[in-house]
């Protein structure tokens, strides 16, 4: 028996770029979290080729997740086409081998910075958010170690002081994206810097939300239906974004969350910000065929 | 002829709040040896002494931000009931924020600098589970109201308010909730004598108008000489006198309070 018959031969890395040791962690980490829903569990965020703050945290959980069969779909606020999607969906296929998509309904990996596609996700699918900044308390609450307290406490009556001052100065709640919400009636977590659009969408949702927080090393998830209610005042009725009436100027969708694309008279001209969700729209227009899946949103207006 | 006689008034009430041989100790410093106290409601209870007589740490127990070594702590309150300081954080949260108000001499202690005053009023009311917008601004406004703070102010952040601003802010917090007990530290500490004179206005006329029982904790003798029924005289973390706020005045008798008195006249 030779040294070289005990051991592996030699690979430039790891299969998914993590070592093994770091998948494991992240799989344990996810199992917890997954158990106790919208808890931040704290793990220990690896080095991945690209720099904090880009998106780390959802690669890392990605990497964990993936096998070759997996199809990846990766979006940056909406869209799949920008540098910063592109990049990541490259070197995760790299990495690990896998195909890639960029179809909702043929993903069964999503990961996701700032947005949840328009179309609903089934059960065998996972969405993966990118997280700047998992601790929903530090706005009231800077000393991390007390807002720790007040989680075990589901101390969150400050949270609404926050929003109680949106209303005073502003008349109405202005926080537009990280929208605080009530996790299975237990955790108040911050759903990554998704739109109020998309919140509604995480409640009883059919698949599993993971959100990862490279930076701060926090992990937390949304398992398949669970409750999801963004914190309002018992008199304020939560609103989200007045997209239902507008229309994208490229494919004609009406009634889902558009980016408003300033033009040289001064107007705005939208598009619709789920590119995919656009171009599945231009095709079925053109008569290429419909591939297009149930959205959560019908005619600008959340079903169920 | 027989003569019913009711019992006296104050034989029937009992104390609102009752704190029994406390005594607490920071490693080798012993801050307060043995100290017992009682308020009966309607009450002002005045405690003075110098730095580091303990009187501070004595009230910060009575808000159970600080647990004794020993003794125990009563409030003859419907839903309360045993030694308070036996709760759990999260019930001693509760009760703090639904039967105790607190004024800090530093507001910096009891207020977000940042947030709104009426903010800062009103996360009072969320704590205690309060979820209506507009019963959260009314309350805000009322109380703060009732402190006599000016409302075209309502919404500025403490930071940018004077520091009699500052407490008429904490005492509207306070009172928000209409708390059965109000803890005062060294209120007026810090502002100068014409602004003093406008809080302690302000805190006697709540007194009279809500009857809430007060225990202020001052070195000033001229505060706790408006304010107090009753006095208590610490020094070195033990009492050592008792009295009506007339009779500790005009006829000390422990040494220390005789000199203290005289200081002030």
């Amino acid at each position: 028996m030779s040294l070289s018959t005990l051991t592996k031969p030699w690979e430039a890395m790891s299969y998914g770029f993590l070592d093994g040791s770091a998948k494991r962690e992240l799989r344990r980490k996810m199992l917890k979290s997954v158990a106790v829903p919208g808890c931040q569990t704290p793990y220990a965020s690896r080095e991945v080729p690209m720099a904090r703050g880009w998106g780390t945290g959802g690669l890392q959980v990605s990497l964990t997740l993936v096998n070759p069969q997996t199809r990846v779909k990766v979006i940056d606020q909406g869209a799949d086409d920008s540098v910063n999607a592109a990049s990541i969906r490259r070197f995760i296929s790299r990495v690990a081998g896998t195909p890639t998509t960029m179809d909702t309904l043929e993903a069964d990996l999503i990961q996701s910075r700032h947005r949840i596609p328009e179309e609903i996700l089934r059960e065998d699918q996972v969405l993966v958010l990118q997280v700047p900044n998992p601790e929903p308390l530090r706005p009231v609450q800077p000393n991390m170690s007390i807002a720790r307290q007040m989680h075990a406490d589901a101390d969150y009556g400050r949270m609404w002081l926050q929003l109680y001052e949106q209303i005073v100065r502003s008349g109405r709640v202005m926080q537009g994206a990280s929208y605080p919400s009530l996790v299975h009636g237990r955790h108040v977590m911050t759903p990554s810097p998704i739109p109020r659009w998309d919140v509604p969408k995480l409640h009883m949702a059919k698949h599993l939300t993971i959100l990862s927080a490279g930076r701060e090393k926090r992990i937390f998830a949304v398992p398949p239906y669970t409750k999801v209610e963004p914190l309002v005042f018992s008199d304020v009725p939560y609103k989200v974004e007045e997209h239902g009436h507008l229309t994208c100027t490229r494919s004609g969708a009406t009634g889902f969350f558009m980016n408003e694309i300033p033009q040289d008279d001064g107007s705005s001209a939208f598009e619709v910000s789920d590119s995919e969700w656009g171009v599945k729209t231009i095709r079925a227009r053109d008569g290429e065929g419909e591939s297009r899946g149930e959205t959560w949103y019908k005619d600008g207006e959340m079903s169920e | 002829m027989t003569l019913t006689l009711d019992t006296p008034k104050i034989v029937q009430t009992r104390p609102l709040l009752q704190v029994r041989d406390v005594s607490k100790s920071y490693g080798p410093v012993q801050a307060v040896r043995n100290v017992s106290a009682h308020a009966y409601p309607g009450e002002v209870l005045g405690i003075v002494g110098e730095s580091g007589s303990g009187k501070s740490t004595l009230l910060r127990m009575m808000n159970l931000e600080e647990i004794p070594d020993t003794g125990s702590y009563t409030l003859d309150l419907p839903d309360v009931s045993g030694n308070l300081f036996e709760l759990d954080r999260f019930a001693r949260r509760m009760l703090c924020a639904t039967k105790i108000g607190i004024v800090y001499q530093n507001p910096h202690l009891g207020l977000l600098m940042k947030h709104s005053s009426s903010g800062n009023v009103a996360e009072r009311l969320l704590v205690a589970g309060e979820r209506s917008f507009a019963t959260l601004r009314q309350a805000a406004t009322e109380a703060l109201d009732a402190s006599e703070f000016p409302l075209d102010r309502l919404d500025a952040p403490p930071i940018e308010l004077s520091g009699g601003m500052q407490q008429r802010v904490q005492l509207a917090k306070a009172i928000a909730l209409e708390p059965a007990l109000l803890l005062l530290d060294e209120p007026t500490t810090g502002l100068d004598v014409s602004v003093q004179a406008l809080v302690l206005d302000t805190l006697k006329r709540l007194q009279q108008d809500r009857h809430i029982t007060m225990v202020i904790v001052s070195h000033d003798l001229g505060v706790i000489r408006t304010l107090a029924d009753r006095v208590m005289v610490m020094r070195r973390g033990e009492v050592v006198e008792t009295g009506l706020a007339d009779q500790i005045f005009q006829d000390p008798q422990h040494p220390y309070t005789q000199q203290l008195v005289h200081a002030k006249l």
